[in-house]
C-alpha cells in the first residue's frame, strides 16, 4: 500500500493508540493536517502551541498514557519548547511532532526554519529529524517506545515538508527489535541481592521513612507501596510529584516534604535513621542544604534511572529498576526474612521466632515523636469572619464541595503550595502540576488536557492571577471544544511567591510584583472566552460560588477569588538553608520543637 | 637525557579517565555527547571520533576529568543517550594509549640540527621541510608527547597540534612470556 509520508505519520499515530492530539497547523506541517480530516484521532485546535504541549502533559499525567502534540516549524516549534522542558523535568511521556522546512532548504535560513532538534536536544529524552518518508512508521514507533519506557520523558519528531509530501510503502514494525535502537535497553528488574540487602536494612531501622516520589506514579506502584507501608508500619512522605501516590487520609501518610512541606514530613526525614527513597530524586526543594539533609539516615534508593543513584546523595543500597517490580521483590524478600503479614506500626507479633523480623526494633517510640509533631505543627491559617478571603480556605472549600476523585491542576507559586497542602489526595493521578521546571501558566492548559483524558471527572484548575494571565487564552479552546474545566483563580493581585520572598528576604522592598486585582477584569475576560465568570469578595461567598461552579457541566467556569494579598506559605525552609531551619507559622513559633 | 627521568617529574594525575564509547553513526551524535557534557558541567580533556570496522557505529575516545564529576555519574548520564551503544571505562594503567603530535618549528641554520637531533632521540619523524621551517611528527604515549612538546618549546613553535588519544584495553600477558613485552 502506497501512502504519503503524511498519511503514514497519522496512521502510525493511530497504530500507537493515539485518541487525541493537541496542535495548531502552519506552513511546514500543512501536508500532515490533510489526513487528520479522515483520521479517528481527535484533534484539539489550541490558541498557542505552549497550550498544546501543556494539554498533552495534563492528558498524560491524568491518564498515564503518552500525550501527543503537533506543531509547525520555526515559531510553532519554539513555542512548545517550554512544555518539552517541563515534561523532561517531570519525566512525563510526551510525543511532539513538528513540521520542518523541506530537506533541500534545511540550513539555508528558510522562512520559518529553526533547528528544533538542536534546540531541544538537552530537554528531550531523544529527538529525530526524519529525512525519508520510509522511516516514519519506525520512527513513530521508536518515539512512543522511548517516551513511555524506562524513565519516561518527552520526545520530538521533526518532519520536513518534502518528507510528509513524499510517498512510501506502508509497513508497521513488528517488534522492538525492528525499531533500530541498539543503544536503548532500560533496566526494569532490580538486582535481587541488592533488594535483599535493602529488605534486611529496612528491618534494622528504628526511625525509617519512606520517601515516595513521582516514580511511584510512573511505575503504577501505588498498590505495592501501600502494601510495603502497611506491612512494615513505616511512615510515608509523598513529594510534590507523588501527591496521591499514597492516600493522604491513610494514618501512615505524613504528607508532603520539602521547602513548603509540612513540619512532620520534613522533620521525620531529618531525624530518620533510614530513608527508603522510591522513585524520588533528592531534589533541592526536598533536601534543602544537601550536606545537612537527614544527617543520620542510611539511604535505600530505588530508581529506574541508574544516573539518579548517587547523583545527589550516595545510597547505602542503590537499586536500579522499576519501582513496582522492585517493591514487589522487596515484599518477597521481607517474606523470606519473616515479615510476611501486617506488622502494624512496628509490632513484631507475627514474625517467626529467630527470624530477622522478630529482632526488628519497635517503631512505637518513633511514631510517638511523629504524632507529637503532627499535633504541634499542623498546617495552619486563620480565617476571620468578614476579613479577606484566605486562599487556604478557598482550597479547603473546593476540596469539601467537590467529588473525592476530582483532578486538580495547578500553576506555580503560592497557590500551588496551598493546593498541595490543603487538598486531600487519596487517588493516584488526581494532582497535576509543574514540579521540576516550575512553569507558570501550566494550570489552565494542563487542566484542559486532563479533562480530555478523564471526561468523567471533575477537573479544577487552582491557579494564581499571575499564572492565569500567561495561558488563559486556552479557555477559548476549552469553550470551542466543549471541555468543561473549572478554574479557581486565587487572585491576590501579586506575583505572590515572589512577593513573599521580597517580604522575608529583601526587607519588604517590593520590586515589580504588583499585578492589580481588577486589571484585567477576570469575570469579563472569562465571559469573553465563552466561560461562566464568577467573583467572590468575602468568605461567605466562597461556598455558594463553588457549588454553583460544580453544578455547571456544559462550559468552562472561572471564579475570581479575591484573596488576602499578604498571606504567606508556611512552613518554609529558606533557599539554601538546612531543613532544620524550617520556619513554621508565626502562631506556632513558641512551641518547643 | 633520559625520557624516563622527565616522567618522574610529571606523574600523570589520576583525575584523567578514558572512556571508549561506541555510538550509532548518525547525524548529531557528537553534538548530543558534547551537549551532555556541557549542560551537566563535566569536563573533557580530549576527544576523538572515528568510524569503526562496522559502518553503523563510530567510536568516541574521550579523556574525562573525574574531579568535575564522579566517573560513575558521567558514565550513567552518557549511557542515557539513546545513540550511545556501549561504554568501556579504561583506567590509565589498564589501557594502551596512543596519540599523534604534529608541530611546525621555525628554525635557523643553528637550530635545525638541534631539532633534528631531538627528533632522533624521541623516535619522531621530520615529515615536511621548508626554507626556514620543519614539520615534525611523533606518535606515542601521551606522556611522551608531553615531554617532546616541552622540549620543542625551547624553539620558535609556529603551530602544534595533537590528535587527542585513542586507547584499547591492555591484554593479559601470555603466561611464561619474557618480561619486556611492549605495552
Amino acid at each position: 500500500m502506497r501512502l504519503t509520508g503524511a498519511q503514514a505519520l497519522i496512521k502510525s499515530l493511530e497504530m500507537q493508540g493515539t485518541e487525541v492530539m493537541f496542535g495548531l497547523p502552519g506552513g511546514a506541517i500543512l501536508p500532515v493536517y490533510d489526513p487528520i480530516i479522515d483520521s479517528s484521532i481527535r484533534h484539539i485546535l489550541v490558541r498557542h502551541e505552549q497550550g498544546a504541549g501543556h494539554m498533552a502533559e495534563g492528558y498524560a499525567l491524568a491518564t498515564g498514557r503518552p500525550g501527543v502534540a503537533i506543531v509547525t516549524s520555526g515559531p510553532g516549534a519554539t513555542n512548545i519548547v517550554t512544555p518539552l522542558a517541563n515534561a523532561y523535568m517531570d519525566s512525563t511521556p510526551l510525543v511532539v511532532i513538528s513540521g520542518q522546512v523541506a530537506t533541500s532548504s534545511i540550513g539555508s535560513d528558510a522562512f520559518q526554519e529553526c533547528d528544533i532538534t538542536g534546540v531541544t536536544m538537552g530537554i528531550t529524552k531523544h529527538n529525530w529529524l526524519v529525512t525519508d518518508p520510509a522511516d516514519l512508521p519506525r520512527t513513530v514507533a521508536a518515539a512512543f517506545h522511548v517516551a513511555t519506557t524506562g524513565r519516561p520523558g518527552p520526545v520530538l519528531i521533526d518532519v520536513p515538508k518534502d518528507v510528509s509530501q513524499g510517498s512510501m510503502e506502508w509497513y508497521w514494525p513488528e517488534s522492538i527489535a525492528d525499531l533500530d535502537l541498539p543503544g536503548y535497553n532500560p533496566v526494569t528488574v532490580g538486582d535481587p541481592a541488592l533488594i535483599r540487602r535493602a529488605a534486611e536494612l529496612l528491618l534494622t531501622a528504628e526511625r525509617p521513612v519512606i520517601y515516595a516520589g513521582g516514580g511511584i506514579l510512573k511505575a503504577q506502584a501505588y498498590d505495592a507501596l501501600l502494601e510495603l507501608a502497611e506491612r512494615t508500619g513505616i511512615p510515608v512522605v509523598t513529594t510534590l510529584m507523588a501527591r496521591g501516590a499514597f492516600p493522604d487520609s491513610h494514618p501512615l501518610c505524613l504528607g508532603m516534604p520539602g521547602m513548603h512541606g509540612n513540619y512532620t514530613a520534613v522533620t521525620a526525614m531529618q531525624r530518620s535513621d533510614l530513608l527508603i527513597a522510591l522513585g524520588s530524586r533528592f531534589d533541592d526543594r526536598v533536601t534543602g542544604r544537601v550536606d545537612a539533609f537527614a544527617p543520620e539516615a542510611k539511604v535505600i534508593h530505588v530508581d529506574i534511572d541508574p544516573a539518579e543513584l548517587g547523583k545527589v546523595r550516595r545510597p547505602d543500597v542503590g537499586v536500579a529498576g522499576d519501582c513496582r517490580l522492585v517493591i514487589e521483590a522487596m515484599l518477597e524478600a521481607l517474606d523470606g526474612l519473616g515479615l510476611g503479614g501486617r506488622g502494624a506500626s512496628g509490632s513484631n507479633g507475627n514474625s517467626p521466632a529467630g527470624s530477622a523480623a522478630s529482632a526488628r526494633p519497635d517503631l512505637a517510640p518513633w511514631w510517638g515523636r511523629i504524632h507529637r509533631w503532627q499535633e504541634d505543627f499542623p498546617y495552619h491559617y486563620e480565617q476571620s469572619d468578614g476579613g479577606a478571603i484566605k486562599p487556604q480556605m478557598v482550597v479547603e472549600t473546593l476540596r469539601d464541595l467537590s467529588p473525592v476523585d476530582t483532578v486538580v491542576a495547578s500553576g506555580v507559586g503560592q497557590h500551588q503550595m496551598w493546593a498541595s497542602q490543603y487538598w486531600r489526595y487519596d487517588y493516584p493521578r488526581t494532582w497535576i502540576n509543574s514540579g521540576g521546571a516550575g512553569t507558570m501558566g501550566f494550570s489552565v492548559p494542563a487542566a484542559i488536557g486532563a479533562k480530555v483524558g478523564r471526561p468523567d471527572r471533575t477537573v479544577w484548575a487552582i491557579d494564581g492571577d499571575g499564572c492565569f494571565q500567561m495561558t488563559a487564552q486556552e479557555l477559548v479552546t476549552a469553550s470551542a471544544e466543549q471541555i468543561p474545566v473549572k478554574v479557581a483563580i486565587l487572585n491576590n493581585a501579586y506575583l505572590g511567591m515572589v512577593r513573599q520572598w521580597q517580604e522575608m528576604f529583601y526587607e519588604e522592598r517590593y520590586s515589580e510584583v504588583y499585578l492589580s486585582p481588577d486589571l484585567p477584569d477576570y469575570v469579563k475576560w472569562a465571559e469573553a472566552m465563552g466561560c461562566v465568570g464568577l467573583r467572590c469578595e468575602s468568605p461567605e461567598e466562597v461556598a455558594p460560588a463553588v457549588e454553583k461552579a460544580n453544578a455547571i457541566d456544559d462550559r468552562p467556569v472561572v471564579i475570581d477569588f479575591r484573596t488576602d494579598a499578604f498571606e504567606k506559605v508556611f512552613p518554609m525552609v529558606p533557599a539554601g538553608a538546612s531543613n532544620d531551619g524550617i520556619v513554621v507559622h508565626p502562631s506556632q513559633e513558641d512551641r518547643p520543637r | 637525557m633520559s625520557i624516563t627521568e622527565l616522567h618522574v617529574a610529571s606523574p600523570e594525575p589520576v583525575r584523567h579517565h578514558i572512556l571508549s564509547v561506541l555510538v550509532e553513526n548518525k547525524a548529531g551524535v557528537l553534538a548530543r555527547v558534547a551537549g551532555l557534557f556541557s549542560r551537566r558541567g563535566f569536563n573533557i580533556f580530549s576527544l576523538t571520533v572515528a568510524p569503526t570496522d562496522d559502518e553503523r557505529f563510530s567510536r568516541i575516545t574521550m579523556v574525562v576529568d573525574v574531579e568535575s564529576a564522579p566517573l560513575e555519574q558521567i558514565v550513567n548520564q552518557l549511557d542515557k543517550l539513546i545513540n550511545v551503544v556501549t561504554i568501556s571505562q579504561l583506567a590509565p594503567h589498564e589501557a594502551v594509549e596512543r596519540e599523534l603530535l604534529l608541530a611546525t618549528v621555525a628554525v635557523g641554520p643553528a637550530e635545525r640540527s638541534q631539532v633534528i637531533e631531538l627528533v632522533g632521540v624521541f623516535g619522531a619523524q621530520v615529515v615536511n621541510v621548508g626554507l626556514a621551517r620543519l614539520t615534525v611528527m611523533l606518535a606515542g604515549r601521551p606522556e611522551k608527547l608531553d615531554d617532546f612538546e616541552r622540549l620543542l618549546e625551547d624553539y620558535e613553535l609556529v603551530e602544534l597540534q595533537r590528535s587527542g588519544r585513542v586507547a584499547l584495553p591492555k591484554l593479559d600477558r601470555p603466561t611464561g612470556a619474557p618480561a619486556g613485552l611492549p605495552a
